[in-house]
């Protein structure tokens, strides 16, 4: 009995000891492929993972006597402080309203770009549409900033000077006026996107098979039946994939938009304070690094549940359009 | 059927009426003028001469033309030059880092037979799922790295996007054919060399467009400069419109202290320079835009769709 305990011990321990030869050995055959990831692989771990590790900043206490590895912790204070700010109802409501609209209205108005170019009968104009459509996103917030400014100052912008004058109304003080700013960001958040998010639709449907219509042609399909049945659901598995990408960032916001284009104007903040305004603000004009840390954190934890929460009901719908 | 570039409808048994066609090109015609016209009256109002703008507002026609928000920023150039010397450094040099960074890391996960490669496509996309935080990483980057003022902090952040890595991979992974790599292993080559001599050459076309793709983002950041640049020299261009934008001020002290004319400072225009300025931020990109934007209509396309 003891023999055969004994061998088998022997046996097991060879045979982790084999296992272990062999996954060196591996290593060690694949040592110059991995030696190129290193690299790359230090930046991933200082821009993304040291961040990750650094988390546990929200329950401490940081002042810079003590540095960061000296400060006390205080567990779930900075939380309680957040939530009595008296701001968390504010940013959240913005933030994800935003994002849900932007995230729709953008969705929708690419799609159906993408399917009213690749109805066009030319061959050039559609090429030269898709080129214009897609400059906005080549300029980034700062000069989109300047757009709207042009067109929105309280006394020279264009829809002051011009448009109202014309109308025979009132200039109107942009931006110290919160009730239109819904709308103008979500114009100016579609007129960013709309044409780069298109791309990918427009190129996904020109790849569909002709072969697809004309047998719903001649079962006498409409050209609304065509696109519910046949061009919709091509488009669907992208769709789903961005959608469920996009769900992670839901509790994120554009901070260029919401910062720059508003100039950051105070009086605007009911309207445009959003998750990210907030931690900036709190951080590097109050710096006050507890409250910040709190917020960023929990914004960050709700984000990835939205991801898998996400990922899983698209899962149970149907198994082969989920990310993962 | 494979398609390599969009056919029109013009081929269609079931292509819409002419009528239909006409309305729908007028609608894009209309969008495409959305899209174009902000820019133009930025350019418009940037040569228009003070007293029109005080009389008339911005407008897209302009009673008087006037170059003097060019003249007056070019008077200065020590801070707009300066500002494109720093953007154009940091675009240029974290290009080059940034593309050869990712293929590094692209090139062994598209290998079928890596044996790490589950390992470390995942480790490159949980960073898509979860972040940080700014908070975390605005702390690591100025008490634990200590990069607070410096071009690393601006060329760092963003020389790794998962995204484009995964182009990358799917493109070794359908360009290069695993027997090509096999034949040069057997011809005795080393890893290192098979990648610099056989993969890169053949992956130009998606190293050209990561390389877009990363010219364009390093040229048009401005939010890791909000965090982290302190002193005016080491502002690069987008940064610098930030400051302007909110405080016209700033660049009028510099632009005194230059031209020494009151006389001039006295007409100067707020409104016109800041829209100069803006032309200057833009005016880069809109050059190359019409050479570029195919490739990168095209990079996005092939990437994405089997990515």
């Amino acid at each position: 009995m003891r023999e055969t305990a004994a061998s088998a011990m022997a046996t097991a321990t060879a045979g982790t000891k084999q296992r272990l030869l062999k996954s060196l050995k591996t290593f060690w055959k694949f040592k110059y492929l991995t030696l190129l990831l290193l690299p790359p692989a230090a930046v991933i771990i200082l821009n993304n993972y040291l961040p990750i590790f650094g988390v546990f900043i929200a329950f401490k206490n940081i002042n810079f006597i003590d540095g960061i590895w000296g400060s006390p912790w205080t567990g779930f204070d900075n939380f309680k402080f957040f939530f009595q700010s008296g701001s968390v109802w504010r940013i959240t409501r913005n933030t994800l309203a935003y994002s849900l609209v932007f995230m729709i209205v953008n969705t929708v108005l690419s799609v159906a770009i993408a399917i009213a170019i690749n109805e066009l009968r030319g061959r050039l104009w559609p090429k030269a549409y898709q080129s214009f459509l897609i400059l906005p996103h080549f300029l980034s917030m700062v000069v989109v900033s300047y757009l709207v400014y042009a067109f929105l100052h309280p006394t020279h912008g264009f829809i002051n000077s011009t448009v109202l004058d014309l109308f025979g109304k009132d200039p109107i003080f942009w931006y110290t006026q919160k009730e239109y700013w819904p709308y103008i960001l979500t114009l100016v958040n579609a007129w960013k996107g709309v044409g780069i998010g298109a791309v990918i639709y427009i190129a996904a449907i020109a790849g569909i098979d002709p072969e697809y219509y004309e047998a719903a042609v001649i079962d006498g399909a409409t050209k609304w039946q065509q696109t519910i049945h046949i061009t919709l659901p091509t488009i669907q598995p992208i769709i789903i994939i961005f959608t469920i990408l996009s769900m992670g960032s839901v509790f994120s916001a554009d901070f260029g938009l919401f910062y720059q284009v508003t100039l950051d104007s105070g009086a605007l903040y009911p309207v445009t304070d959003t998750v990210d305004t907030y931690v900036y603000r709190v951080l590097l004009r109050l710096n006050d690094i507890g409250m910040s840390s709190a917020a960023s954190l929990i914004q960050a934890v709700l984000g990835f549940i939205m991801v898998m929460v996400t990922n899983w009901t698209v899962r149970r719908i149907d198994d082969e359009q989920a990310l993962f | 059927m494979n398609r390599s570039r969009p056919i029109f409808a013009s081929r269609r048994e079931n292509a819409i009426s002419p009528f239909s066609d006409a309305l729908l090109n007028a609608a894009f015609m209309l969008l495409s003028l959305a899209c174009l016209l902000p820019v133009v009256l930025v350019v418009v109002v940037s040569v228009t001469h003070n007293s029109s703008l005080i009389q008339n507002g911005y407008s897209f026609f302009p009673d008087r033309l006037s170059l003097i928000a060019y003249k007056s920023l070019f008077m200065d150039y020590g801070t707009i030059a300066g500002a494109y010397a720093v953007s154009i450094g940091i675009t240029v040099l974290g290009t080059a880092a940034s593309v050869l960074l990712m293929a590094l890391y692209a090139y062994p996960i598209s290998r079928a037979d890596y044996p790490y490669r589950k390992f470390f496509t995942f480790f490159l996309f949980f960073t898509m799922l979860f972040s940080g935080g700014l908070v975390s990483k605005y702390i690591i980057y100025t008490k634990v790295l200590g990069l607070t003022d410096t071009y690393m902090s601006l060329v760092l952040p963003l020389l790794i996007l998962p995204f484009n890595v995964f182009i990358m991979r799917t493109f070794f992974q359908t360009t290069i054919h695993p027997a090509l790599i096999e034949s040069s292993r057997i011809d005795g080559a080393g890893e290192l060399l098979i990648f610099i001599r056989i993969v890169l050459p053949l992956s130009l076309p998606v190293l050209a467009t990561m390389g877009l793709f990363s010219t364009i983002n390093y040229w048009n950041d401005w939010f890791n400069a909000l965090l982290f640049i302190r002193s005016a020299d080491k502002y690069p261009l987008q940064y610098l419109m930030v400051r302007v934008i909110n405080d016209i001020q700033f660049l009028r002290e510099n632009v005194a202290v230059a031209a020494q004319n009151p006389q001039l400072m006295e007409n100067l225009p707020n409104e016109s320079l800041q829209m100069a300025m803006a032309v200057v931020g833009m005016g880069p990109i809109l050059i190359v835009y019409p050479f570029f934007q195919k490739y990168f209509v095209k990079g996005l396309t092939v990437g994405s769709i089997k990515g």
